[in-house]
């Protein structure tokens, strides 16, 4: 099966959808994939347990009212298959995508590093639980404790006191002066300093973290670092993150040039490679102000409406401000780094050790050696956590870019052999 | 080891073959210096098959002889080369394979290979994923598997053994030269460094033979024995075109690994999407659940490829001090043990365990112009 | 509201409910059981990690971004 679309857009969070709706007027035939069931990427995740804000209902009604946008849920990339063309698979199906300009709203993942009792039951990230209770996990009269870094934290527990959760701590690994730093700035941003005092939080510490997550079968409770001081607090729930890496391995397998781990793009947030554009956090992390604003610019960027795109620049230099004071103030402790044991597992598919990776001088080696990397998740947990551990950079990515099924890839022979 | 010498014998190449002959070089108490540029060869992508192949007869004595000496050493393997004796079970798609596999059970029957043929309701209760309609099969009870990075770093753990992460930029009989100017040299040097060894010999007839591979998520209990197609023989081995067959092994963890594909004229390590289908397709006919599993990987190798499919093993005829060790194609980890024991047989000048003239390097090369 | 079949045990859940939410709804949350035996659960709810991978009517997905439907059967022990 091969589709076609004038412009395709990876990825329906703000970026995306910001980007397809800024094409739209342009009559071009708009295709929007997400591999997740439901637009709205993670900030604007749908579920049971979501409350999305009025914007994120207005705009995805207006996609919706678009008769020239067709979206693909549940849908990821599985490879390159030829100059201008995706092989893409759903639950259901796989089939080839062509098209003449795209663009990469991937996102971004969590920073996930290992230390004691990560793999328990009830260890989640932070935007992990997050995700998972607007997906309708139960937290009701569950006791739990948020940890790792950046305002996601403040975030994530929000969302689980709204749903009846008991937050016992906020261990934020930052320093008292470089959040009070940042907190300092965001007058700069009225919206954002008032949703900040929305989500203080009386159990907020700073220069604290995670030790260890506690239990036999699942977790039980967790060991804090907290401002010098050795806590353990018994526990249901631990919901660690420790910030965001942008999801740039697409942009990377279509040739487009990284620049300080995330795709590079130019003030028409067009990438290295030709016909290519990337908007929001793939491009670096800035919250979802910002990724609205690139994402529209990309859209009449690769609709060649030049005009409408350069109106946009003095709101994106505003939220790129914003970004910067963020990605400033939450820079990761050093400490961080020897939370690992060494039979602390590093890689959770193949379940490798701390100790069985620090005999290894690369991450090729390594991988060889003890299969890290080398299970489901294609190196993308272990993988940033050995960069952030061993300064061991990310392979270049291979075909399949996800787990596929084999039926979805046997649609490769549809492209004509050399 | 003389005055000047860093070893008694430089290697070139830790693959399993290097890897091989240096631990049984060192196991003769000469002390042994392994150089590896640190690229990653047909060791680190290949399938780690261990298997019976009687194509002519030299490939059955070489890998009769190995498997041998694989299934005695395998109690000494740790567990990380997740050795199996879970044999190869060939599979008949008709009455004419059925045929080739009843010769093949007779020949290695009189060549005392532990094999038995295998009925159509034989093969269903055996492997319930083949597809209906089968002929039957041939089973190689004493062939396995291994992982051949871990078995590798293994052989190399032997004392006497010293690695070094070094590039040879030039030969000259016992001396190598490294990237950064500086002459090594030993009593002996075996280059035994697969696809790059004609970048060192220009005159060695070895040529890449492009493979693709594809390892699935875990689905314990799916497959036993390794099933390769009897078409394999005809089709994939002998052919000069790009060509597949199927090749599913049930690996110890119940990933899938799935081949074999063959393409000449390339060392392009890209995976070729049109060729991983085409792959993957031939393994769905003889398995059509396969289809609904989920690759979670996708890579190339390149194999070392001789012309006559037999390795080069033995004294370079021309260059004095230089032993090979190369052109082992698909059969390297399979072969490393009986490589590694002619090598050492005609180094120290002893008896050789097999006859060693079919791998003998000057069937290539020219007769030997030194004594 | 759909039901589902939970490692053989019947679950009705809220429409729009994720898998990986029905697991703990419907059981101790886990998903899988990982090469050396540990059970695991969902740890990055987007689609990342591949913790939640569960076989649903035969086929291995991910929890966390699968919904709920009638009739399904998930499997967190194949």
């Amino acid at each position: 099966m091969k589709h076609y679309a004038d412009l395709l857009i990876i990825g329906a969070g703000p970026a995306g959808i910001s980007a397809a709706l800024a094409a739209a007027p342009s009559g071009a035939r708009i295709v929007l994939l997400d591999d997740n069931p439901l637009p709205g990427g993670q900030i604007w995740r749908d579920g049971p347990g979501a409350h999305l804000p009025r914007q994120a209902r207005t705009l995805r009604q207006r996609l919706d009212a678009c008769s020239n946008i067709r979206i693909h849920p549940a849908t990821r990339v599985i490879a390159s298959s030829g100059p201008k063309q995706l092989l893409v698979e759903d639950p259901e199906h796989g089939w080839l995508i062509s098209y003449d300009k795209l663009i990469l709203c991937t996102g971004a993942r969590e920073l996930l590093l290992p230390f004691p009792g990560w793999t328990l039951p009830g260890v989640t990230g932070a935007g992990g639980l997050q995700a998972l209770i607007k997906g309708g996990l139960p937290v009701h009269g569950e006791t739990l404790v948020i940890a790792g870094s950046g305002p996601l934290l403040l975030a994530s527990a929000a969302s689980a006191k709204q749903h009846g959760a008991q937050v016992l701590r906020i261990a934020e690994q930052a320093s008292r002066s470089a959040v009070a730093g940042f907190a300092a700035q965001l007058p700069r941003w009225p919206a954002k300093l008032l949703q900040s005092l929305r989500l203080f939080d009386l159990q907020y510490r700073t220069a604290s973290h995670v030790l260890g997550a506690l239990g036999s079968d699942r977790l039980e409770g967790v060991r804090l670092q907290q401002q010098g001081k050795i806590v353990e607090l018994p526990c249901q729930r631990l919901a660690c993150g420790f910030g965001l890496i942008p999801n740039i391995q697409l942009g990377q397998a279509l040739d487009c040039a990284i620049e300080g781990q995330a795709i590079a793009v130019d003030a028409w947030q067009a990438c290295s490679r030709a016909d290519h554009y990337a908007a929001g956090e793939c491009t670096g992390f800035g919250g979802s102000e910002l990724a609205l604003v690139e994402g529209a610019i990309a859209g009449h960027a690769a609709m060649d409406e030049r005009q409408a795109a350069q109106q946009l620049w003095p709101r994106r230099a505003r939220w790129q401000g914003f970004a910067k004071a963020l990605n400033n103030a939450f820079a990761l402790d050093p400490q961080l780094k020897a939370l690992a044991q060494p039979d602390t597992l590093v890689c959770r598919c193949e379940d490798v050790p701390y100790a069985a990776l620090t005999e290894h001088h690369d991450w090729r080696s390594a991988k060889l050696a003890t299969r890290c990397g080398m299970g489901a998740c294609q190196g993308r947990v272990c993988g940033g956590a050995v960069q952030h551990l061993f300064g061991w950079p990310a392979a270049a990515p291979r075909p399949p870019f996800s787990p596929a099924r084999i039926e979805t890839l046997l649609c490769l022979d549809e492209q004509s052999a050399p | 080891m003389s005055e000047g010498q860093v070893a008694d014998v430089i290697v070139i190449g830790a693959g399993i073959i290097g890897a091989a002959c240096a631990q049984a070089l060192a196991r003769r108490g000469l002390r042994v210096l392994v150089l590896d540029a640190g690229l990653h060869g047909a060791t680190a992508a290949g399938m780690g098959h261990l298997l019976v192949l009687d194509d002519n007869p030299a490939e059955l004595a070489l890998s009769q002889y190995s498997l041998q000496r694989w299934r005695d050493q395998a109690p000494a393997l740790p567990d990380s080369c997740a050795y199996r004796s879970n044999g190869t079970l060939w599979l008949a798609a008709n009455a004419e394979e059925m045929a080739v596999a009843h010769g093949k059970f007779l020949n290695l029957r009189a060549q005392g290979v532990a094999c038995q043929l295998i009925s159509a309701s034989d093969l269903r209760r055996r492997e319930p994923e083949l597809r209906q309609g089968l002929e039957g099969g041939l089973l190689i009870n004493g062939d396995g598997i291994l992982y051949a990075p871990a078995t590798a770093d293994w052989m190399l753990q032997t004392p006497n053994i010293q690695q070094r992460r070094a590039r040879v930029s030039e030969l000259d009989g016992n001396r190598v030269r490294l990237a950064d100017g500086r002459w090594l040299s030993a009593a002996a040097v075996v280059l035994a460094n697969g696809v790059q060894a004609p970048e060192l010999c220009p005159e060695l007839p070895i040529e890449p033979k492009k493979g693709h591979l594809l390892i699935t998520d875990r689905y314990p209990g799916t497959v036993t024995h390794t099933l390769v197609e009897l078409g394999y023989v005809t089709s994939a081995h002998n052919a000069s075109g790009p060509s597949t067959a199927c090749n599913i092994q049930p690996r110890p963890t119940g990933q899938l690994f799935i081949g074999a594909s063959r393409q000449f004229g390339t060392s392009d390590p890209q995976v070729e999407g049109w060729m991983l289908a085409k792959m993957l397709r031939r393994a769905c006919d003889y398995m059509p659940g396969l289809a609904q599993l989920n690759g979670i990987r996708a890579w190339t190798g390149l194999r070392a490829a001789s012309p006559d499919g037999l390795p080069l093993v033995g004294q370079h005829p021309q260059r004095q001090g230089l032993w090979l060790a190369v052109g082992h194609e698909g059969l390297g980890v399979t072969t490393a043990p009986g490589t590694a024991d002619l090598l050492v047989a005609q180094l120290f000048d002893e008896p050789s365990p097999l006859p060693a003239q079919p791998y003998l390097p000057q069937r290539f090369l020219g007769e030997p112009v030194y004594a | 509201m759909p039901e589902l079949m939970l490692d053989g045990r019947h679950l009705q859940v809220n429409e729009g409910t994720s898998v990986a939410a029905a697991l703990a709804l419907g059981g101790d949350g886990c998903s899988r059981t990982s090469v050396t035996g540990q059970r695991r659960a969902p740890l990055c709810g987007m689609g990342i990690c591949q913790e939640c991978r569960v076989t649903i009517d035969g086929r291995r997905r991910l929890a966390c971004q699968t919904l709920c439907r009638d009739g399904m059967q998930v499997e967190t022990r194949p």
